[in-house]
């Protein structure tokens, strides 16, 4: 099980009191009517999926109930860093 | 290569199975084939066997990071069935049920193949629903699957706990009785001696690191960690790394990779007749001929390449399975394991041509693959010696993300299978 910091409540915590959200940084197109088929499906399924450093969202549903984002290396598990949501991307 | 028979194995046997030959030759990377098969497991064997046989492209190597088998294909539970919702799976799948039957004969291998039939456990009035919108859909398509009450699961599968009181009341069942298991190991090492024996180069511990790509685009090789082999058809069939290598030729897919779990218990006399799956405790059960009870997990909630899962993801299914059959309460596990699975946003698997030219690829199939082997394995073989897909892969193409026309099978099973 992870442990997962959470920069609101500056606690580390078990994994079972988070909910994964998906990749992070993902911005909702401002128009989406305007965008060709081709570019949707990027935002809608196209994933980073990176054997490595992976830039994720995640939401500490059993405490304070906020999204924040993190950066964990996807081969070993660990956390690098967790960051407040609309901080920039570490 | 010697071909396996109840003499053979007498005659053998009085040398103390001595004498058994290596079964396939250990290739090392000629220069150049004519095809590649990225991925050493079962379903990129079973390509390069149909390559061989089927069409007569013998000049292939499979090239695998590891050792054969080693991946997923070594490391799932063995689930057999076709009892999906939509047409376009339901032909999909029950082509590779078909295949499944007589493949022991056509390979002279024995993949255990057991039909001991499959049995989805229905715990809520939603349950019930979706079996049985379930079963007509598969009946109009020709694929068997019927509707069991609770006592007819019971007697079907007698460890089964069906008091109204349970925590998971059982409310009935859907069987596929054609569903089952097989054994996986046997699969991968059939197809590899017996394509082996049609010319193709099995080549182990040989990791893709690069694909090629010519100036008009296509492809003209991969770059691996025992040097350059040049091949104009290249089929990736990397389960949980298929991103990875496509990303390799620049294309990005809509893949997340995720661990799925699975575990053993100590080898006990045979109590559990069939396989039964409950998809809404993510629990699924089967005993393998050595007596194991083989128990699937769900996946965990995150991206991870490190095939391993969370102790509490197996807690949670080992507390279902107490409760669905309390005979097991005091049964001991032995081994838990987790392997990588390549899942897609519809849960349907992308198997057809690429936007690059002599690339193809058969990923995606997520927590559910094993079953598809030989399908997936003949259908790749069909559409990298034809360079179009065959009308049962044709709509698993990965332009169905732009069109939108998916195959959404994501919420019909949505878990491990
Ligand atoms: C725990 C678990 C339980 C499962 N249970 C079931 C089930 O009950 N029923 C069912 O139908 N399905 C099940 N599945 C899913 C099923 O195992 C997969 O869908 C299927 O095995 C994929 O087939 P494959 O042969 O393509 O995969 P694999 O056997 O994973 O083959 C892919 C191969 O590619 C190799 N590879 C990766 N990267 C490279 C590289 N760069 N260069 C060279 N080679 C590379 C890997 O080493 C691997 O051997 C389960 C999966 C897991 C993990
Ligand atoms: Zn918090």
């Amino acid at each position: 099980m992870l442990l997962i910091h959470c920069p609101y409540c500056d606690e580390q915590r078990a994994e079972l009191e988070f909910a994964y959200a998906g990749e992070a940084h993902i911005a909702r197109p401002d128009d989406p009517a305007a965008m060709s088929d081709e570019d949707w499906q990027y935002y809608l399924f196209v994933r980073a999926n990176p054997r490595g450093r992976h830039h994720e969202r995640w939401r500490h549903t059993h405490g304070c109930g906020r999204f924040f984002n993190a950066v964990r290396d996807t081969l070993s598990d660990k956390f690098e860093v967790t960051y407040k949501a609309g901080e920039p991307r570490r | 290569m010697t071909r396996f028979s109840a003499f053979s194995l007498f005659a053998k046997a009085l040398g103390g199975h001595q004498g058994w030959p290596e079964q396939w030759p250990d290739a090392a990377p000629r220069p150049a084939y004519d095809a590649i098969i990225v991925g050493g497991g079962g379903h990129g064997l079973g390509a390069a066997y149909y390559l061989a046989k089927k069409y007569g492209i013998t000049n292939v190597a499979v090239i695998e990071k590891g050792w054969l088998g080693g991946g997923n294909t070594g490391r799932n539970t063995t689930i057999i069935r076709s009892n999906y919702l939509y047409d376009e799976s339901a032909h999909l799948y029950d082509h590779a049920l078909k295949l499944w039957d007589g493949l022991s004969q056509e390979l002279n291998y024995n993949t255990m193949y057991s039909k001991r039939g499959v049995m989805m456990l229905a715990h809520n009035v939603h349950d019930i629903q979706s079996f049985k919108r379930h079963i007509h859909a598969n009946r109009l398509n020709g694929v068997d699957n019927e509707w069991l009450s609770a006592e007819e699961a019971k007697a079907y599968c007698p460890p089964l706990n069906i008091a109204p009181d349970a925590r998971y009341p059982v409310l009935g069942a859907a069987l596929q009785r054609r569903g089952g298991t097989a054994r996986h190991d046997t699969v991968a090492w059939g197809y590899a001696r017996a394509a082996a024996a049609l010319g193709v180069d099995i080549i182990q511990n040989c990791a893709v690191t690069g694909i090629r790509r010519g100036a008009d685009g296509a492809v003209e090789g991969v770059e691996t960690t025992r040097g350059f082999i040049a091949s104009k058809r290249i089929g990736v069939s990397a389960a949980g790394h298929s991103s990875v290598i496509m990303k390799m030729a620049g294309l990005d897919f809509p893949l997340e990779s995720y661990p799925l779990q699975a575990l053993v218990s100590e080898p006990v006399k045979p109590v559990f007749p069939c396989v039964v799956m409950s998809n809404t405790v993510h629990a699924y059960m089967s005993q393998s001929d050595k007596g194991e009870l083989v128990i699937g997990a769900g996946t965990d909630q995150y991206v991870s390449y490190s095939q391993r899962g969370a102790l509490h993801i197996v807690e949670h299914t080992l507390a279902a399975i107490c409760e669905i059959f309390p005979i097991f309460r005091r049964m001991r596990m032995l081994r838990s394991w987790g392997g990588i699975v390549d899942v897609t946003p519809d849960r349907s698997p992308i198997l057809g041509k690429t936007p690059v030219k002599g690339l193809y690829v058969n990923c995606g199939w997520g927590t559910g693959g094993f079953k598809a082997t030989p399908g997936a394995g003949d259908l790749l073989a069909y559409t990298m010696a034809k360079d179009e897909p065959h009308p049962i892969n044709a709509p698993f193409n990965l332009d169905r993300f732009r069109t939108g026309r998916l195959i959404d099978e994501a919420a019909a099973a949505a878990v491990a299978h």
